[in-house]
């Protein structure tokens, strides 16, 4: 069944940063033959703890567990924004009103772009599963895609959050057990080791990226004062200084503007790839070690059946225990291949897709700044 | 750097002086038709300085063009011209160095401060011109001063606590009044400071903006003193070499400061007696600390009587102008922290792709993300090199002219002062007249008859001390200190308008030569950008 999901998403109207609602234009092109959807466009507004409900039933459906779970989109963080936006109203005095303005409004388009990037990522969540030949069958997935009433799914509250928290502590502790079985399959051993190290190195790439972006923005923003300042010292009066200064403020502004467009670019390119990548090799290492412990739980079902067997005891009962781990552990590998292999194809083409991105727009902004540094000096040359 | 690689010592005013023998009247002095320069007393002869860079065509040597420019770039770019005379010290005929600007921006920033390769052309004639006030403020003096000074090669002198650094000062002139045409000493940092102490001394009285040195640090130079070599002592010394050289030229485009023994003294003389008045936590420097400290109170009591109101205008402007300055400066310094931040999550950041391109397992993504790594090494040295442009060219132009506007208000303070002595002078004599008519009433004709005979012999002031009486005595103070008054007015009114013009010079060229090295940045950026995009592209 050749399924084409067009997904658009289309923000919903939020008034505060604390909302976390998406709406989401499902759309299913013509050729769509399941049975299940009932029209052919329709659309819900779902929040973000709704993505996360639907994200651990992946993960907690043993049916799944040969599948690398796509990631759950990360939760929105309009913290720094809201702080800035704070200091910013804090210091409203100290500062003149062009001055305000000025900067207010590049708080607005911040939180703008943070709000775009996050529901991008959801939409890219939501793109995923669809694109999952299993789980998109999903009944939970359709059950988030049409119920257009509220799913009722509350965040979890303090006990269930610190079940999970316990049973990520004995799931990391088995993860080491089990990580130490060596597989006899040369192809997961090779995947175990490069994913152990990729992962680490995936996740370092991605902090020092996050730095330095922000470093970048940093310096961005001084010459964002320092253009205002020189417009104060230009306004002063009307010598041919002054004008000077009028002028180097204007081209510190626009270069500016690039700047920051470069460190946002750099972000959203380099950055987010990096994070997005943190999260699937987690996925995937999810995925081996679920794929271990369905071998351990083999190898412990076939001791248990010879045990039983030399004790001629609860032999059925065994047999039928070693007959599921073993059905379970060769499903999980089997699928577990394709999926990392498919995870490989992914990753080379998401990093050819943005590094290739990243270059041009970097080149791009390069040359911008390029031609307002030539045509301002040309100006400034021109008029000493 | 080469903050005043343009130096117009401003239109003398002959005023009180008339000098003799001033050159000859200018020929080929016709600077596409500007007008020309006035020397004050010796024969200066002054040469222009070269021509601009990117004006293709250069004359012959003859005809001078004005503004010499970021040509001094070009020196810069190796410390080793300073050893190279010919090129450096060439005279006449020079055409002007139009070095690659690439290549001299890439290395502008870069230590070395080669002296100018500007060349003294032959010596023109100037022309003297009768000044008045008004013609000060419309002419457009755009000669330069025949002298160029530079300062190289610090080198730590001795050991331990007592060791200190000594640079080489390098002088070119033609001025008849030096021993040589180049010479060389060696000098250290307290020999600057004595220099300016000498010549706020003298100088100020008259109301001279003095030109300021860099400040002393006790934290930079004990590192440097203990020896470490790290790349802070190295940019500490590298920070007050430059501002030295800035200071030094600064003194010496000044057209009376020049004059004075001790610059020259100072530039020549090979063994400089120290100056021990210099060091911080010494007596003088206390003193120094309490005089400040009482002249400030006194100018909080003084109000003067302003009766031109230029003055007061002029001193609200460069009060209101620091203060931008200083939030400019802030500013700038803000961007030169966040930029070295960026170096160095930069370089962080290339060793960790490095490392995930290493564990990469497809070839030719492995290979692109090395290839990263790569471009992102060379755009921490792009932000070094930067950040040192924020720092050299940008932030120290503002300090220097944050402390030069201070020196500038420090010359208001001055003609307050004359004022000052003038009308304290006014009420002593008041006070004088005042006891001799009750003298005169009391009616003691003796001293009356006395005191008489006394005024108006008194009116040969030149001759018999007996004369003079004390009201006398009085009498011609004030008018010499009305005269005094007015004339320092006129010498702050000139030295005003020469600071501006230089200070609109000085950000203009600096300025400029910081865009250069932006431009510079963004096309090497692009190179790197425009090498990396067809390994980004060949991943497959």
């Amino acid at each position: 069944m050749m399924e084409k999901y067009n997904r658009r998403v289309k923000a919903a109207d939020v008034t505060t940063p604390q909302s976390s609602q998406y709406g989401f234009l499902t759309g299913l092109s013509p050729q769509s033959t399941l049975p299940n959807f009932k029209q052919n466009e329709f659309s819900v507004v779902r929040q973000h703890e709704e993505f996360i409900w639907l994200h651990d039933s992946f993960v907690e459906n043993e049916e799944y567990a040969g599948y690398i779970i796509p990631p759950a989109p990360p939760r929105p963080d309009f913290d720094a924004s809201r702080e800035k936006l704070q200091k910013l109203g804090e210091g409203e005095g100290s500062m003149t009103k062009e001055e305000f303005t000025k900067m207010k409004q590049e708080l607005e388009a911040e939180y703008l772009a943070i709000f775009k990037k996050t529901v991008a990522m959801h939409e890219v969540f939501l793109c995923r599963v669809a694109a999952h030949p299993v789980l998109r069958k999903d009944l939970n997935f359709h059950v988030f895609l049409e119920y257009n009433q509220d799913l009722s799914v509350r965040g979890k509250n303090k006990k269930e959050k610190l079940e999970d928290f316990f049973k990520n502590v004995v799931k990391s502790a088995d993860g080491v057990l089990v990580a130490g079985v060596k597989d006899v399959d040369d192809f997961f051993e090779h995947e175990k080791t490069f994913l152990l190290e990729y992962h680490n190195r995936v996740k370092d790439a991605s902090a020092k990226s996050d730095r330095m972006i922000r470093s970048h923005k940093n310096a961005a923003d001084d010459i964002n004062r320092i253009a205002s300042s020189l417009y104060t010292l230009g306004t002063q009066d009307s010598t041919d200084l002054c004008k000077f200064f009028l002028k180097v403020s204007e081209l510190f502004e626009k270069t500016r503007k690039i700047e920051a467009r470069v460190a946002a670019d750099e972000d959203l390119k380099l950055a987010d790839l990096l994070k997005y990548y943190l999260r699937e090799s987690q996925a995937a290492k999810d995925l081996l070690y679920r794929r271990s412990r369905a071998l351990v739980d083999y190898e412990n079902a076939n001791k248990a059946l010879d045990k039983a067997r030399a004790k001629n005891r609860d032999v059925l009962q065994a047999e039928t225990s070693q007959q599921l781990c073993c059905h379970k552990f060769e499903k999980i590998s089997e699928s577990a291949k394709q999926e990392l292999i498919d995870f490989k194809t992914r990753r080379v083409a998401a990093f050819r897709k943005n590094l290739v991105e990243l270059a041009e727009l970097e080149l791009k902004h390069a040359k911008g700044n390029l031609q307002l540094l030539q045509s301002c000096l040309g100006v400034l040359k021109g008029n000493t | 750097m080469a903050a005043s690689s343009d130096r117009n010592p401003p239109p003398f005013p002959a005023a009180e002086d008339p000098e003799p023998g001033l050159v000859d009247p200018a020929d080929g002095d016709s600077d596409e038709g500007e007008d020309i320069f006035v020397s004050k007393t010796n024969p200066v002869s002054v040469s222009r300085g070269v021509s601009q860079p990117d004006r293709g065509a250069e004359d012959p040597p003859d005809l001078f063009s004005e503004e010499e420019e970021a040509s001094s770039t070009t020196a810069k770019s190796n410390g080793v011209h300073s050893d190279d005379d010919s090129d450096l010290f060439a005279e006449a005929h020079m055409e002007l160095n139009t070095d690659k600007p690439g290549s001299s921006a890439k290395k502008e920033l870069s230590a070395s401060s080669g002296p100018r390769s500007t060349s003294t052309s032959t010596q023109s004639p100037a022309a003297m011109q009768p000044t008045s006030l008004e013609q000060l403020e419309e002419e457009e003096a755009k000669d330069s001063f025949d002298v160029d000074v530079a300062i190289t090669n610090p080198e730590k002198v001795g050991d331990g606590m007592n060791a200190y650094v000594a640079y080489k000062v390098s002088t070119r002139t033609s001025l008849t009044m030096f021993r040589s045409k180049t010479f060389s000493v060696r000098r250290r940092f307290s020999d600057f400071l004595g220099l300016y102490e000498k010549l706020s001394v003298k100088q100020s009285l008259h109301g001279c903006i003095i030109p300021l040195p860099p400040e002393k640090s006790v934290v930079g130079m004990t590192k440097v003193k203990v020896g470490m070599d790290d790349p802070s002592s190295v940019e500490f010394v590298e920070r007050r070499r430059a501002a030295l050289e800035r200071y030094l030229q600064r003194v010496v485009c000044h057209p009376s400061l020049l004059q004075d023994a001790d610059v020259r003294e100072f530039l020549e003389r090979d063994d400089l007696p120290r100056a021990l008045n210099t060091q911080a936590l010494s007596g003088a420097g206390f003193l120094k600390m309490i005089n400040k400290a009482s002249d400030a109170v006194n100018k909080m009591t003084i109000k003067m009587n302003e009766s031109d109101t230029w003055f007061e205008d002029k001193f609200q402007e460069v009060e209101a102008e620091e203060q931008q300055l200083r939030k400019l400066h802030a500013v700038v310094d803000s961007l030169v922290n966040h930029r070295k931040d960026l170096c160095g999550n930069t370089a962080v950041f290339a060793k960790s792709m490095a490392m995930l391109g290493n564990s990469e397992d497809n070839t030719a993504l492995s290979r692109a993300l090395s290839q990263l790594a790569e471009v992102e090494d060379k755009m921490e040295q792009l932000h070094q090199e930067q950040a040192a442009s924020d720092f050299f060219i940008f932030a120290e132009l503002l300090s220097d002219y944050i402390r030069l506007l201070g020196a500038v208000r420090g010359c208001f303070d001055q003609r307050m002062r004359a004022w000052q002595r003038w009308q304290e002078a006014q009420s002593t004599l008041q006070k004088k007249r005042e006891a001799e008519a009750k003298l005169l009433w009391a009616n003691k004709p003796e001293k009356l008859q006395q005191a008489k005979e006394d005024i108006t012999e008194s009116s040969n002031r030149s001759g018999s001390t007996a004369s003079i009486t004390v009201i006398c005595l009085w009498e011609s103070r004030v008018t010499q200190y009305e005269r005094d008054f007015d004339r320092i007015g006129m010498t702050v009114r000139k030295e005003v308008l020469r600071f501006e013009k230089e200070k609109a010079k000085d950000f203009k060229s600096q300025i400029m030569k910081y865009l250069e090295a932006m431009l510079q940045s963004q096309q090497r950026l692009i190179k790197f950008w425009e090498a990396f995009l067809p390994e980004a592209k060949a991943i497959a």
